[in-house]
């Protein structure tokens, strides 16, 4: 009997079944009057599913009105998938409602934890990179892509710090988690080019130890140069060396749908949109290696 | 080292107020690099916990900011994230606990605690009409069979208060001239009681002043009164003369209706 592949972001999805999503946008507030008026052609967009998983108002009436024009994906920040307690039963339904809402063909969060005992960070910690998180994780993950019933995929996120009470690499750790979880990987190229200067690795190692089946979307973004380390502001154009971690990864993933993320000293939209689609450039060679 | 207990570690070293550094659980934790001391990669995320969360408790109330000062509002808003850490998993319930929190504590604001409390919760109601839950509007169906339960209630986004101060004005005097006058100035010179409704039309939030018997009408239709009973309840006290009260509650059933803030809801059969 033949075993079925397991497929990137899910068990149902083929690989390259989303690659005509090609480049899209992070769907940003100050963006949102300009879209609605001139109605640019942007391919899909990205949005962050924890400002929509309200119970009404301005947020979803302003959504509907994007999704009567655009494709949309969502990309959440706040499911917590290595926090050592479970998931939250309230969480997960308010984002299966907004699944309905959206129909986004996958959904994506991060590789990270956040909260402890019922208390949030509001940010994006680092795992231990351990046996035990990767099984309890893998678990969550598991759980949350059979309540949600779409494709889950998660984003390596960039860090700061690293544990003593890690066991393996930042990218064995993500293919331990993927692999239990027969779930999908969320490539961030600017964090892995963050982390590999802030922990002193090289970017190719991780990025060459990604199965590049798993791959579901790519992320990019710009980060901020401090003394000692880089911070992940996502308030920059994306720099030299993450457009050339980009074309590898491209290379290596063949089509895949990609994102620029620009959060903070947000330009004008057609700045950013611009920005995005430097990324087409690369499309050839990823098409090429997909052949 | 179990998960659990790292977590446990690593939030209560980040989660200290600014100023206690945390440098021995750092050290225990997390390893150094060429460049970075264990405690300095913690710093890094500590301020930018501390950075994210007083940024988006000073994003939502603005009002109470100007009251306070930005640097009073800042210490109130490090003793208040102590107290009452997040237990949402979004920013948008930060402040939920603000203005019960402030009224606990009298020492924080002195003379301004109760003008700074009636604009915590004015700028709270401000969040929840921004995108709090609409329910189905009433219909006149619902009145034609109506069944012994049904009662008139009100949309969940709409938040009715009464106020000691007229802070609806002076926020919105504070996006129109901010910095030209103190906030806690101008309010002590208007001070007089109001009644505010906090609605949303169309997207926008608004601020609308109500009659004294308007907001008690409504205050009794949202604790599950009927009609009648609401009224009398409104009523009790009232300066208008009985030969107006159907030309008011025909004025203002028609408003709310207007404004989609009238809905249905039931009762437990026990209480009718």
């Amino acid at each position: 009997m033949r075993i079925p592949a397991i497929f990137p972001a899910s068990r149902m999805t083929p690989r390259f079944a989303n690659s005509h999503y090609g480049i899209g946008v992070g769907l940003r507030t100050p963006h949102i009057g300009h879209i609605l008026e001139h109605k640019p052609v942007v391919s899909w967009f990205e949005i962050i599913s924890e400002n929509y998983m309200v119970g009404g108002g301005r947020p979803l009436a302003v959504l509907d009105r994007i999704l009567e024009q655009y494709k949309v994906v969502q990309h959440g920040v706040s499911l917590y998938l290595g926090s050592a307690e479970p998931l939250q039963r309230d969480h997960l339904r308010r984002l299966k409602s907004l699944i309905r809402r959206t129909g986004t063909p996958w959904v994506t969060d991060h590789l990270c934890w956040g909260s402890v005992d019922g208390r949030y960070t509001h940010d994006l910690l680092p795992m231990p990179y351990t046996f035990e998180a990767a099984r309890w994780t893998a678990r969550k993950i598991r759980q949350a892509q059979d309540y949600l019933e779409v494709p889950l995929a998660v984003e390596n996120v960039s860090s700061y710090a690293e544990f003593h009470v890690s066991e393996m690499t930042e990218w064995e750790f993500l293919n331990e988690v993927v692999e239990r979880a027969g779930c999908g990987v969320l490539l961030d190229v600017n964090n892995i080019y963050v982390s590999s200067r802030n922990h002193g690795f090289d970017p190719l190692t991780y990025l060459n130890a990604i199965p590049p089946e798993r791959v579901a979307q790519i992320h990019l973004a710009g980060h901020s140069k401090f003394e000692k380390y880089i911070l992940d502001t996502h308030d920059h154009p994306v720099t030299g060396p993450v457009w050339k971690l980009y074309q590898q990864a491209i290379e290596r993933c063949g089509p895949t749908p990609t994102l620029l993320e620009w959060d903070d000293h947000i330009p004008s939209f057609e700045e950013v949109h611009r920005e995005a689609l430097k990324a087409q450039a690369y499309l050839p060679v990823a098409e090429a290696a997909a052949t | 080292m179990r998960l659990l207990e790292l977590q446990r570690r690593m939030a209560a070293a980040l989660l200290a107020p600014p100023g206690k550094r945390g440098r021995k659980e750092a050290v225990r934790l997390i390893k150094p690099n060429d460049r970075l001391s264990a405690s300095e990669r913690l710093a890094i995320y500590r301020r930018s916990y501390w950075a994210r969360l007083l940024d988006s408790l000073a994003e939502d109330f603005p009002g109470v900011t100007a009251i306070a000062g930005r640097r009073r509002f800042r210490r109130l808003a490090v003793q208040y994230l102590r107290d009452c850490p997040s237990r949402s998993f979004t920013l948008r319930d930060l402040g939920a606990q603000l203005p019960d929190w402030l009224q606990r504590h009298p020492e924080i604001l002195g003379a301004h605690q109760d003008l700074a409390v009636d604009m915590a919760r004015l700028e709270w109601a401000h969040i929840v009409a921004f995108d709090g839950a609409q329910s189905p509007l009433l219909d006149p169906e619902h009145l034609l069979e109506p069944g012994p339960g049904m009662r008139i209630g009100l949309q969940p986004y709409l938040t009715l208060l009464e106020l000691a101060y007229p802070v609806d004005e002076v926020r919105v005097a504070l996006q129109s001239d901010a910095g030209q006058q103190p906030a806690r100035r101008k309010a002590a010179r208007l001070a007089n009681p109001v009644f505010v409704a906090v609605h949303r039309s169309e997207g926008t939030v608004y601020y609308r002043r109500l009659e004294p018997e308007e907001f008690h009408l409504l205050q009794a239709l949202r604790r599950g009164r009927a009609i009648s009973s609401a009224v009398r309840f409104a009523f009790r006290h009232s300066r208008h003369a009985p030969a107006d009260l159907p030309r008011l509650l025909e004025t203002w059933f028609a408003a709310w209706a207007r404004l989609g803030w009238l809905t249905v809801t039931s009762i437990d059969r026990h209480q009718v």
